[in-house]
């Protein structure tokens, strides 16, 4: 079995609906945000895909992109999870069905 | 110097202005800077006049002429300007001299007063006004003057606020003379309208020059005639005398003032200065505006001098006895003696000064008693004021030949006997220094013969502060004379502005003579009249008057002043109290429902307009709000606050497009 752009669609698709839906599942913060990561993996995995089954593919490109991408999300995490934190400092909590305050 | 003060004339009624202004910041304790202040300024004024007066006498008929521009409003300029003539120059010369003993005598006539500094300061006022009205180019500068005179009579006149009778007496001078303003106010804008000049001398353009004269035409009657009603009611003429004898109310050198240096002496200036436009188109030195100055000046001079026979008040006598030589004066300027008037005036000024002041002396002595019934005997107690007072009282009689009133008086006999129009002027004007005799004999023998009475048991001399400025006017009173005898008639040639000259034949004339006869019976008649007075008589009750008892009703007739205050108060006074009781009516019961008609017809339309808000707005805005809440209700539900929620919204939107494009592909 050679590997096909549809394979990886395939798979990157699946990626994305798990992370989605644990992200839209699970009660728990942290889990959310690992959910989203998931989702961002999914992302990544579609870049580098498209550029490898690209017709003319440069070394860098699709590469850079999904580095970059990481990088973000590496941010994103740190900021999330610090977020996660002061949140659980204030409410004793991370459950997010708590979390309601902004609700109009 | 004279030169300098021709060009700087305004600097003589300036110079008591800022004092009177000084006075006024002092603190009310500071009675002798208050004094030094006011006696300085007056000497300063003094001074002044001495050098503005001085360069007159060099050129007969001198006139130094001074205008400036007060504003102007389009193309035309309103003018003003001081005037510097012998006529303006005497007068100065008499207020400041006259002004000076006045003020000499009030430091020790007020010095107990605790509002000292106060009168001081009006004092200053008062002479100042008189000072820019003599010298003032302008008819509305002058009114303007003439008003600040009236101002600071009423604050004099007042000036012991505590005492009703002394406010009434100031409102009543106040709005009796303004009743004579208002008619002098009307000439002048009359005046203005005909000529367009209200400066009495410009170049020949003035209202008192042939160029503003010609342009007058028949209304110069009318004109004048207005003009006369301001003389009348400040100096006092009938039927606008009724405040002269009420001012005696203020402190007795006010009453000095009034009616020798200031406030009367204003009327009798305006009209010779003025002179012009009464006498303009004269028929033999008569019109109809002179005829009514003298026919008013005759009804005057007898009236008040029969109303000064039976006064009791010293200074009320002394009062009447002004208001009657002021017709005598009216007359003199009526029947065209200006000069003779104007004599008589400043004659006037001093000796009636003197008997004011003298009269304050006599008040002062007797512990503040002004009822000459009490007095009595005085003649040893007060000598000096008793010889000062003599004088006075003889030259206000006219005794010839040695006291100044003598030879005025008989100047406007002379001339009264000449009047083309009427002998009887000068019949009334006889009987008039009759009578003038005959009252001031009976006052000096009330206060300074016979016996002592209540008041004069412990009355006593006055000090020398009081006896000098007596002494300094008693002499004027005499000294005066010089330049008014016919032989050398140099006041009447310096008025009337030509060089006088010395003929000894003229000091004799016949109605010397006449005069002579007349003063000798109007004394004769006195000393006979009142020889009994304070003597305990068995018919008669030792406090009556011989008339009296002789003639109840003509000396109630006359002690009552003719009755004519109670006719004022039936008619004038009753008819403004009427009108203004019915104006007040009909403010209360017209006019004041009118209002409230409209303020119900508001009210009526509010209550209209209140339930429209009420039931129509109000729900419109209600049903809104409750709209508005519930749609918001609605949304904010779908705010719920699961974060969630929010994501599986999105993740469904994105799967729905996705659907939806690939059902479109």
């Amino acid at each position: 079995m050679t590997p096909t752009l549809q394979l990886f669609l395939i798979i990157s698709a699946a990626l994305f609906s798990i992370g989605l839906l644990a992200a839209l599942s699970r009660r728990h913060a942290i889990f959310i945000l690992i959910g989203i990561e998931m989702m961002l993996a999914a992302a990544n995995l579609n870049f580098i895909a498209f550029w490898r089954f690209s017709p003319q593919s440069q070394p860098p490109t699709g590469v850079m992109i999904a580095i970059f991408s990481i990088a973000i999300a590496a941010a994103e995490a740190a900021v999330g999870l610090a977020l996660v934190i002061a949140v659980y400092r204030h409410y004793r909590t991370t459950n997010v069905d708590h979390l309601n305050q902004l609700k109009g | 110097m004279s030169r300098w003060i021709l060009d700087h004339l305004w600097l003589i009624p300036a110079v008591p202005f800022a004092v009177s202004l000084v006075i006024l910041s002092l603190p009310n304790g500071r009675h002798k800077s208050a004094a030094v202040l006011a006696v300085a300024g007056q000497v300063a004024a003094l001074v002044l006049s001495f050098f503005a007066f001085l360069p007159t006498l060099q050129t007969p008929g001198f006139r130094a002429v001074q205008n400036f521009t007060w504003f102007t409003f389009g193309d035309h300029a309103l003018r003003l300007g001081w005037l510097l003539d012998p006529l303006a120059a005497v007068m100065l010369m008499m207020i400041t001299l006259v002004g000076l003993c006045i003020f000499v005598f009030s430091t020790g006539y007020m010095a107990g007063d605790k509002n000292f500094v106060r009168f001081f300061a009006y004092l200053s006022f008062f002479s100042g006004a008189m000072l820019g009205l003599v010298i003032s180019n302008s008819l509305l500068l002058l009114f303007i003057f003439w008003e600040l005179v009236g101002l600071a009579s009423y604050l004099l006149i007042g000036f012991w606020i505590e005492r009703p009778s002394a406010a009434t007496a100031a409102k009543k001078a106040f709005v009796t003379t303004r009743i004579g303003d208002l008619g002098f106010f009307l000439g002048l804008l009359w005046l203005y309208g005909r000529s367009g000049t209200l400066l009495f001398y410009d170049g020949g353009d003035g209202c008192l020059e042939t160029g503003g004269l010609n342009m007058l035409g028949a209304s110069a009657t009318f004109i004048a005639l207005l003009i006369f009603c301001g003389a009348m009611g400040k100096s006092g003429q009938f039927p606008l005398h009724v405040w002269l004898p009420d001012a005696m109310e203020g402190p007795t050198p006010v009453s000095a003032l009034i009616h020798a240096a200031t406030m009367v002496a204003a009327g009798v200036f305006l009209v010779a200065r003025a002179y012009p436009i009464f006498s303009l188109g004269a028929i033999n030195g008569v019109t109809a505006s002179l005829m009514v100055v003298v026919w008013i000046g005759v009804i005057t001079a007898l009236m008040a001098a029969l109303i000064a026979i039976a006064q009791a008040d010293i200074k009320r006598i002394l009062a009447y006895s002004t208001i009657s030589q002021l017709g005598l004066m009216m007359v003199s300027l009526g029947v065209g003696g200006v000069a003779a008037g104007m004599m008589h005036l400043l004659a006037h000024g001093f000796f009636k000064a003197l008997l004011f002041l003298g009269a304050g002396s006599v008040i002062h002595g007797c512990h503040g008693e002004q009822d000459i019934r009490k007095m009595g005997g005085l003649r040893w107690l007060m000598p000096i004021t008793f010889s000062t007072y003599a004088i006075g009282m003889m030259a206000l009689s006219g005794v010839p030949l040695f006291f100044s009133g003598g030879w005025t008086k008989e100047e406007i006999l002379h001339v009264t006997a000449h009047w083309p129009a009427s002998r009887l002027p000068y019949y009334f004007l006889l009987i008039g220094v009759l009578l003038t005799a005959l009252y001031m004999t009976r006052q000096i023998i009330y206060v300074f013969f016979g016996d002592r009475r209540v008041a004069s048991q412990h009355a006593h001399e006055s000090p020398r502060v009081m006896t000098m400025p007596l002494i300094a006017l008693a002499i004027c009173a005499i000294l005066f004379s010089i330049v008014l005898t016919p032989a050398w008639p140099w006041l009447h040639d310096y008025l009337t502005g030509t060089a006088a000259d010395v003929e000894l034949v003229r000091l004799i004339q016949s109605t010397l003579f006449l005069s002579l006869v007349l003063v000798g019976a109007g004394f004769a008649l006195g000393i006979w009249m009142y020889r009994k007075v304070g003597v305990q008589d068995r018919q008669r009750p030792a406090d009556t008057d011989p008339l009296e008892f002789a003639r109840p009703q003509l000396f109630r007739f006359l002690e009552n002043k003719m009755w004519i205050d109670e006719l004022y108060a039936r008619t004038i006074i009753a008819f403004s109290w009427m009108s203004a009781r019915l104006s007040d009516w009909m403010d209360r019961h017209f006019w004041d429902r009118l209002v409230r008609g409209f303020g119900g017809i508001g009210q009526l339309l509010g209550v209209f307009t209140a339930s429209i808000d009420e039931r129509g707005i109000n729900a419109g805005v209600d049903e809104t709000t409750v709209g508005t809440r519930g749609l918001g209700r609605l949304i904010s539900a779908a705010h719920s606050g699961q974060i969630q929620t929010y994501l599986s919204v999105i993740a469904i939107g994105v799967l729905a497009l996705l659907l939806f494009y690939a059902w479109l592909a």
